[in-house]
């Protein structure tokens, strides 16, 4: 499948193109990995662990195998290669063996004619477990008190940070324990592949919704025990992603039943399995300790940060460095001692989410700079202005914000946002807190303010070299570029055409299909497609450029350095001659393939030291909320942002990102979290755990502050993460404004502002 | 499957048969396993969500929520219905308006709005918002989504 994208208007970087894909999507003929089908196909389904931990004493599959319609039931001892995966530790098994780890944890699959004879044949494998006692409490990791529930042992990683004078006080000081619950991706399009076996038997093509193809083909081959050219990956639509598709979910056991049955195997979760099937955002406990002077400039920063990794490590060890690295947040802070702990329980697996560590380190910075203004007598705006990182300053790893740093005009420029009017004597009963049903009475409804300001990194960290591929052809004016960047619904596929146009003075870009048939893009995910693949894609396309200028320059015996793209021409600098791309290039075949990588990065040392960390995006969120303070239910009214994006390649896309960012924000804020006790999940379902309707969504006011990055290759920045980040804790103080409660938590329940 | 009986369903016009299915299949189910029409999406199979919505008899319903062969007499309308070829105003208008990311949501959305502007040409925005609210969308916070379905409100009442 191709996808063409050919307008009038030249949709150009900087122009609002309009998604290529946006045609088949609001029709419905749109392919998303769910709907792919084969002939012959035969449905599978997974058995998961009802329990947080227990030893399996025995699992007896006959009674399935005898179910008409059964073809295949897998155990973990028909896994042919390496029994274990995982992202960064391959620390979880592909089938439990000998012991479950957490609630939903895979034990069996199924392959059947039906999904009706998938769920049976699921009831009646018989699986005797030896139930333990769980371990629930990170503090338990930490201390070692509880016995080790994986090899690995129950911490997967501490990270101490201290630079400065680590005896250094001030005059305020200010410390709470801020604790951020479990958050859900919830992304929409289910997960879903199609895994085909290849007609020898040996190998198997997929097609997948996933964040990185090439990463899920490097864990699948090993798994299977079968080299990574027999296995061929195609990127099926993606219905969303936000972190939780950058982990294998599915992948390994529909190409195992696809090579055991020979037959191609269709796997989808349901709803209620997608929340067992894939990682969250950690549960955090932050303890944190601010030194400021009398002036409310931070002088020293202490915090104690434990997250709760669940069963396996996933990307945990990372997760945790975002935290301890950013929890000083974008303002300037000479001293700190900061231990950061990433632990191990029978709680369900935890690893990426937008945000991706920040989001839990944004709530406590930015819960304490209130505090510091309080103390010191100042309003939230100054104590933040005041405390303003800029370019030069240091990260506490020492690590210098080398390239740009709008920190305070971020926040001078959601300062100038207009406030929303007061709410009316007699609102619409939808528009107050708790909507229609009589829920709120005006009297009891109160009007909060709150701030909140962040700083994420972009790209991946610690000597990671997350490069990204792309290949540029031209040929009689049009251009066709291949690379295997997941586009999740984030618009890389309008991006990249708008790169070529251009650099190339095309109007005509087809993008092939994405698949493994070239080098890696690396992850849709540290909000670093656009800058790595944008930036592959530029470097491909500029390669071409070259090679165009100089057939262009023979032919008319001049230096091809005379050659500049002016709209759809090549024009020569210093001459009179103009020809158009679609001529120049008529009958010849320029072909360029280019890898981006972004500059080096270390390790932080035993004192957390190091230039961890590739490029940061900052961003500023004030939140207007009305509360109900008898029922204790909240109202978001509007979010006013100011975003740091370097350039807006194509602002449509950019207000889409804020937009949606927020709305993440805001049900972390308010509504969503996985409820759990003794680590049985109590809410996997949409009707239990609450994401943000149309009638939740606030008033967003959106400034795009563009001062183009150096150092990105477009000079644009990710933007991606930074919407969801500091839009919680501001919602949370408008919150604290509105009721004068601690609000120490997120999300926000009605106790926490009632009793 | 055994437990199946054959029976036929009207979808977007036309009478279709559905041939060896198990009659515990949702009108989901069939309509994207059995039919060929995959356009209705499924995601939360308990009707939160609202990407299955399909039109029958007239009313805005998730198909996720109905037993297939209890729709036989019934006439059902699913997003592959209301183009034919050429785009609606409302499909035009959420690709401008920035509408669609992922798309998983939209084609719910698409059916959610066109019945919304059917039955209440002129909606306030409280009311659009209240319509909109059976159908999750985890990309857009909503915001494109309402400017979308303001454009077409706009659009119409010009005509």
């Amino acid at each position: 499948m191709k996808s063409a994208s050919v307008r009038t208007r030249r949709e150009i970087l900087g122009a609002s193109a309009l998604r290529p894909d946006g045609g088949p999507k609001v029709q419905g003929s749109f392919a998303f990995s769910s709907d792919v089908w084969a002939d012959n196909m035969l449905w599978g389904a997974t058995l998961r662990s009802p329990h947080p931990y227990a030893r399996i004493i025995s699992v007896d599959i006959s009674e399935a195998l005898k179910i008409i319609g059964v073809e295949s039931v897998l155990t973990a001892e028909d896994v042919p290669g390496k029994l274990t995966y995982g992202l960064i530790d391959a620390d979880q098994p592909v089938f439990a063996s000998g012991v479950v780890r957490y609630m939903g944890e895979p034990v069996a699959a199924v392959a059947a004619d039906h999904p009706e004879t998938c769920r049976r044949a699921l009831a009646a494998i018989r699986v005797e477990y030896e139930v333990f006692e769980p371990l629930i409490n990170p503090e338990d990791s930490i201390s070692g008190s509880f016995p080790a529930i994986h090899p690995n042992g129950n911490l997967l990683r501490h990270q101490r940070v201290v630079c400065g004078d680590k005896d250094a006080t001030g005059q305020i000081v200010v410390e709470c324990e801020y604790e951020i619950g479990m958050q859900d991706q919830a992304f929409l399009g289910l997960e879903a592949a199609l895994a085909i076996p290849d007609q020898d038997g040996l190998g198997v093509e997929m097609i997948v919704a996933t964040q990185w193809l090439h990463e899920d083909r490097k864990q699948i081959a090993l798994c299977l025990g079968i080299p990574e050219n027999k296995i061929r990956l195609t990127l099926g639509g993606v219905g969303g992603a936000f972190g939780a598709r950058e982990d294998i979910s599915l992948q390994v056991h529909a190409s195992l039943l696809a090579l055991r049955t020979g037959r191609p195997i269709k796997m989808q979760y349901s709803r209620e399995e997608s929340f067992f099937g894939h990682v969250h955002r950690h549960p955090a406990k932050i303890w944190i300790r601010h030194h400021a002077s009398a002036e409310g400039m931070i002088i020293k920063i202490e915090a104690r940060m434990v997250f709760d990794g669940g069963a396996y490590a996933s990307t945990s060890g990372a997760v945790l460095i975002n935290a301890v690295t950013h929890i000083q947040g974008p303002y300037r802070c000479a001293n700190a001692v900061v231990d950061g702990f990433a632990v191990r329980t029978n709680n369900p697996p935890c690893g990426a989410m937008r945000g991706f560590g920040v989001v839990q380190a944004c709530f406590a910075h930015e819960s304490q700079m209130d505090k510091i203004a309080i103390a010191c007598g100042l309003s939230p705006v100054e104590v933040r202005l005041r405390n303003a990182m800029r370019i030069g300053d240091k990260l506490i790893t020492g690590q210098p914000v080398e390239s740009v740093a709008p920190v305070e005009r971020c926040i001078r420029e959601t300062d100038a946002i207009p406030l929303p009017p007061n709410m009316t004597l007699s609102p619409h009963e939808l528009s107050i807190p708790g909507g229609s049903g009589r829920t709120a009475d005006r009297q009891h409804i109160v009007r909060g303010v709150g701030w909140g300001v962040s700083i994420k990194n972009l790209m991946y960290s610690e000597t990671f070299d997350d490069f990204a591929t792309a290949r540029c052809r031209l040929q009689d004016g049009i251009v066709t570029l291949k690379f295997a960047t997941a586009e999740v619904g984030q618009g890389f596929v309008t991006i990249a055409p708008q790169i070529a146009r251009s650099v190339l003075g095309v109007d005509t870009v087809f993008v092939d299909p994405t698949d493994t048939l070239i080098g890696s893009a690396g992850s849709t995910s540290a909000s670093r497609q656009t800058w790595m693949s944008g930036g592959a894609v530029d470097g491909a396309c500029r390669l071409v450029r070259e090679r165009l200028f100089e057939h262009v320059a023979s032919q008319h015996n001049i230096d091809p350095l005379q050659l500049e793209i002016d709209d759809t021409d090549i024009v020569d600098t210093l001459g009179d001659l103009r020809i158009s791309v679609a001529q120049a290039s008529s009958g010849v075949f320029f072909e360029e393939t280019f890898e981006h990588h972004h500059r080096p990065t270390t390790d932080l040392d035993a004192n957390g030291q190091g230039n961890c960390h590739v490029a940061f995006a900052f961003v500023a969120h004030r939140a207007v909320v009305d509360v109900d303070t008898e029922l204790g239910l909240v109202k978001v009214v509007q979010i006013a942002t100011a975003q740091d994006v370097g350039r807006a390649l194509n602002p449509l896309s950019v207000l889409g990102q804020i937009e949606g960012g927020i709305a993440q924000g805001l049900g972390l804020a308010v509504m969503e979290e996985i409820l759990m006790v003794d680590g049985i999940v109590k809410n996997p379902s949409f009707t239990d755990y609450l994401l943000p309707t149309a009638l939740d969504a606030p008033d967003v006011v959106a400034v795009l502050v563009e001062e183009p990055d150096p150092q990105a290759p477009l000079g644009a920045k990710g933007v991606g993460e930074p919407p969801c980040i500091s839009v919680t804790p501001a919602i949370a103080a408008a919150i604290r404004d509105a009721t004068s409660r601690p609000i120490t938590r997120v999300p926000v329940r009605p106790s926490d502002i009632c009793f | 499957m055994s437990e199946t009986e054959i029976y036929s369903l009207r979808v977007n016009g036309k009478q279709r048969e559905v041939v060896d299915s198990w009659l515990g299949e949702s009108l989901l189910y069939v309509l994207r396993e059995r039919l060929g029409l995959p356009g209705s999406k499924g995601a939360c199979e308990q009707g939160e969500c609202g990407s299955c919505t399909v039109v029958i008899d007239g009313a805005a319903v998730c198909s996720c929520l109905v037993l297939a062969a209890s729709a036989v007499d019934a006439d059902i309308k699913t997003i592959e219905g209301f183009s034919d070829g050429e785009l609606t105003d409302v499909q035009q208008a959420f690709i401008d308006e920035g509408a669609v990311q992922c798309g998983f949501c939209t084609p719910g959305l698409i059916v959610a709005v066109h019945h919304l502007l059917e039955n209440t040409p002129q909606p306030t925005e409280i009311k659009v918002k209240e319509a909109l609210s059976g159908n999750l969308c985890r990309c857009t916070g909503y915001g494109r989504i309402f400017a979308a379905v303001t454009r077409v409100i706009e659009q119409r009442a010009q005509q």
